[in-house]
């Protein structure tokens, strides 16, 4: 295991200041992906700042949203009545994360700060519409995914809660890794009164929307929709064809989903 | 920092880089608490912190201050018995921590468990000998009257 100092401050001011005044500090949340990547040295960070005394894991109704506190971790997304009761989709994903030890400890707020290409929250932030509220601002989803591993997280910047609006109907469908749980291709869908919204993940650099996809769905068939796979990844778990036909199927499933029959 | 394993109260101050499953192995000498690989996957290590089941090889012990844990060696359950009976291990590598995981998921799922969900809660432990099956039918057997 990699050497380096923990802290384990209990005020978010003390955590920020520790952000700020060290040069190669890293936030610890629930260490599902951080503690093994220290064990392999793919990071190697000075100093860890623990969060677990500072984040709230609460999840609460405001304004036609869900606001779920970043210490949530995912066990406590999928099992939440609120959860459940008002976006069912998002219980659905947080309950197919990793598996349940990994449920049982990792966080909302540390899988979105870490944006894996291959995570399930990013694309249910942007499908939902989400906000991620930081100790500083409030970044919609977009603003916030800004590339593979890369958020627009500054420096002593803590993510404190995510807002996740209410749509009528939602589904989430993700063609799993069989190994890591990680997506090779997901889609989320929802349904608002104003229009349909859509994000994928797993395919390619981050999540993202594709705007010919919410135009199909809009015309109510994904028969004539074609992915742009220009961007996408390719590798041992899914070369391009069969990923860019992943993605066909996870879309398709998630839009069958949604349609009132 | 101060913990409670299984039932006792504990005293130490791991360093930073000591992993849980270190600590518990190395410092306390609870050696049921298996180490099958270095990338989070096998759950040969998995341990109760509060009462859940984690992989103690993904959780610092110097994060645990204050927590109550729970291991192999701390467990008297019909589960084992259920095990034995069932074939549900063979070389033994990955018991304890189907047995931590096992009783995870009775305690979240109670009779709600059938044996396609046990099969699915059981994707975080790897065995390589049993093919499983007798762990799921210990574990739903068990899971029929909590």
């Amino acid at each position: 295991m990699y050497d380096t100092l923990y802290h384990c401050p209990t005020r978010l001011e003390d955590v920020e200041q520790l952000l700020v005044e060290s040069e190669d500090i890293l936030c610890l949340a629930g260490g599902m992906t951080l503690i093994p990547s220290l064990k392999q040295r793919l990071m190697m960070p000075d100093a860890l700042v623990d969060l677990a005394k500072v984040l709230s894991r609460t999840i609460r109704l405001e304004d036609a949203h869900l606001v779920i506190g970043a210490g949530a971790r995912h066990v406590d997304v999928a099992r939440s009545d609120l959860v459940q009761r008002h976006i069912p989709a998002l219980a659905a994903l947080a309950g197919g994360i990793g598996d349940p030890m990994v449920r049982n400890r990792g966080t909302l707020g540390g899988s979105l700060a870490n944006n894996d290409p291959a995570a399930d929250y990013p694309a249910a932030l942007l499908a939902l519409r989400g906000e991620v509220v930081t100790n500083r601002r409030r970044l919609s989803a977009p603003s916030f995914l800004t590339g593979m591993f890369e958020t627009a997280l500054e420096q002593g910047e803590v993510i404190t809660e995510v807002r996740f609006a209410i749509p009528k109907a939602a589904a989430y469908h993700k063609c799993r890794q069989g190994a890591s749980g990680f997506a090779l291709a997901g889609v989320f869908l929802t349904r608002f009164a104003d229009g349909v919204d859509s994000a994928v993940t797993g395919v390619a650099s981050q999540a993202y929307q594709d705007p010919d996809m919410i135009a199909a769905l809009q015309t109510g068939s994904l028969a004539d929709w074609q992915p742009d796979d220009d961007d996408f990844l390719s590798d041992m778990h899914a070369d391009l064809p069969y990923r860019t036909a992943l993605l066909k199927h996870a879309a398709n499933e998630a839009w069958k989903a949604i349609t009132p029959t | 920092m101060k913990l409670t394993v299984n039932g006792q109260a504990v005293q130490a101050s791991p360093p930073a880089r000591m992993l849980l499953s270190e600590f518990l192995r190395e410092e306390l000498r609870l050696t049921g608490t298996h180490v099958g690989c270095d990338t989070s996957q096998c759950g040969a290590c998995t341990v109760h912190l509060n009462g859940e089941a984690v992989k103690s090889c993904s959780v610092l012990a110097v994060a645990c201050d204050g927590a109550e844990l729970r291991t192999i060696e701390g467990i008297e359950h019909r589960l084992q018995e259920a095990m034995i009976r069932h074939h549900g291990l063979q070389c033994g590598f990955c018991t304890a921590g189907v047995i931590m995981a096992g009783l995870d998921m009775i305690r979240r799922h109670g009779t709600a468990l059938d044996r396609t969900l046990i099969r699915a809660e059981l994707e975080g432990n790897i065995c390589r000998c049993t093919g499983y099956h007798g762990m799921v039918e210990a574990i739903y057997e068990v899971s029929r009257d909590v």
